[in-house]
């Protein structure tokens, strides 16, 4: 009987779902291969304000000027002194603290000035690399700072815990134009 | 006989498969939140460098990308072999960089504009000349914040 045939139909009418799986596959192997899990890292600077008249450096005292050299070679004159990149954050340290209130070094972390020159030549690898070492001298000093005083890394600290901090050990850095003396 | 060969009936019992949209689904959506779409194709090297103290850049329509590197083998013919910037997905003049900025700063909008960082995606072997070049328009057209990008250090 037609009738009692179209009665039984009823009785099992799920919609299919076995598809579902296949439409979510396709969607995900989608964003599987478009997916490009980029990490936007990067060292943060504020650059300068552009004046025509370069900086002049030679206002502050000679012993709180640690000044960096990179020439076209990406060899490193700190202070006159050839060194090594691994041996400037060390070198770094001591001269912004100055523990041994050495009269060369800077009279406190306050007046100490990074000033940092390349040259046109320079590799960039090389600068970031110097540039890193040098920021990472500061984030030490501030945690070593923060830990003594706050008992916690800088990083952790409040707002306020940080910008004294900050004061006490501000960055510096100065950077003057390259010179070109080495081949781009 | 051994325990081993003992008769279980007909039956074949099926695992059931009901969950298995579910987790794609789950997968799915991880795929779909971290998603980045690529927007600009790479015509130049960018192997960046790798340093420590590294920031992590919270919006991302916020920032403005500035490649620089060597254009790549098939582009050399037309772009010669030297170190260019890409803004975009076209190669570009030191010259080009403040409209980009302007451009991008209408498209953010009045007030968040101060808060735009330029990502500096410098290739390790570019020498400094065409980076100095490029901060030197950047300080002129007053967009100071800027992020070297770099990878984190592998130790």
């Amino acid at each position: 009987m037609a009738f009692g045939k179209s009665k039984n139909n009823r009785l099992d009418n799920e919609i299919n779902a076995s598809s579902m799986a296949d439409i979510a596959f396709l969607l995900l192997i989608f964003f599987l291969v478009t997916t490009t899990i980029e990490a936007d890292k990067g060292i943060r600077v504020v650059l300068p304000p552009w004046s025509d008249e370069p900086p002049d450096i030679l206002q502050f005292e000679k012993r709180n000027v640690y000044s960096v050299l990179i020439n076209a070679s990406n060899q490193l004159l700190v202070r006159s002194e050839p060194m090594s990149v691994e041996d400037l954050k060390d070198n770094a340290k001591e001269f912004i603290m100055n523990p041994g209130n050495r009269d060369d070094l800077a009279i406190s972390p306050q007046e100490a000035i990074i000033s940092l020159k390349n040259d046109r030549g320079t590799e960039y690898k090389t600068y970031i690399e110097v540039y890193d070492q040098l920021k990472a001298a500061y984030t030490e000093l501030r945690d070593d700072r923060a830990m003594a005083k706050y008992g916690k890394e800088y990083a952790f600290c409040t707002f306020d815990q940080r910008r004294v901090i900050r004061d006490e050990i501000p960055l510096n850095f100065s950077e003057a134009e390259p010179t070109s003396f080495g081949k781009e | 006989m051994s325990k081993f060969s003992k008769k279980r009936g007909k039956s074949n019992p099926k695992i059931s498969t009901a969950s298995l949209p579910d987790i794609i689904f789950m997968l799915l959506f991880f795929f779909m939140v971290v998603t980045v779409l690529r927007n600009s194709e790479l015509k130049l090297t960018n192997n960046l460098p790798s340093a420590s103290e590294l920031t992590k850049i919270e919006a991302k329509s916020l920032v403005n990308n500035i490649f620089i590197g060597k254009p790549l083998e098939k582009y050399q013919a037309q772009y010669g072999s030297s170190p260019r910037l890409q803004l975009g997905d076209k190669f570009a003049e030191v010259n080009d960089i403040p409209i980009f900025l302007e451009q991008h700063r209408v498209k953010v909008g009045e007030a968040k504009a101060p808060r735009i960082t330029s990502a500096l995606k410098v290739d390790g072997e570019v020498t400094m000349g065409i980076v100095q070049d490029i901060k030197t328009t950047l300080r002129k057209a007053g967009q100071y914040r800027v992020l070297y990008s770099a990878k984190p250090k592998g130790n």
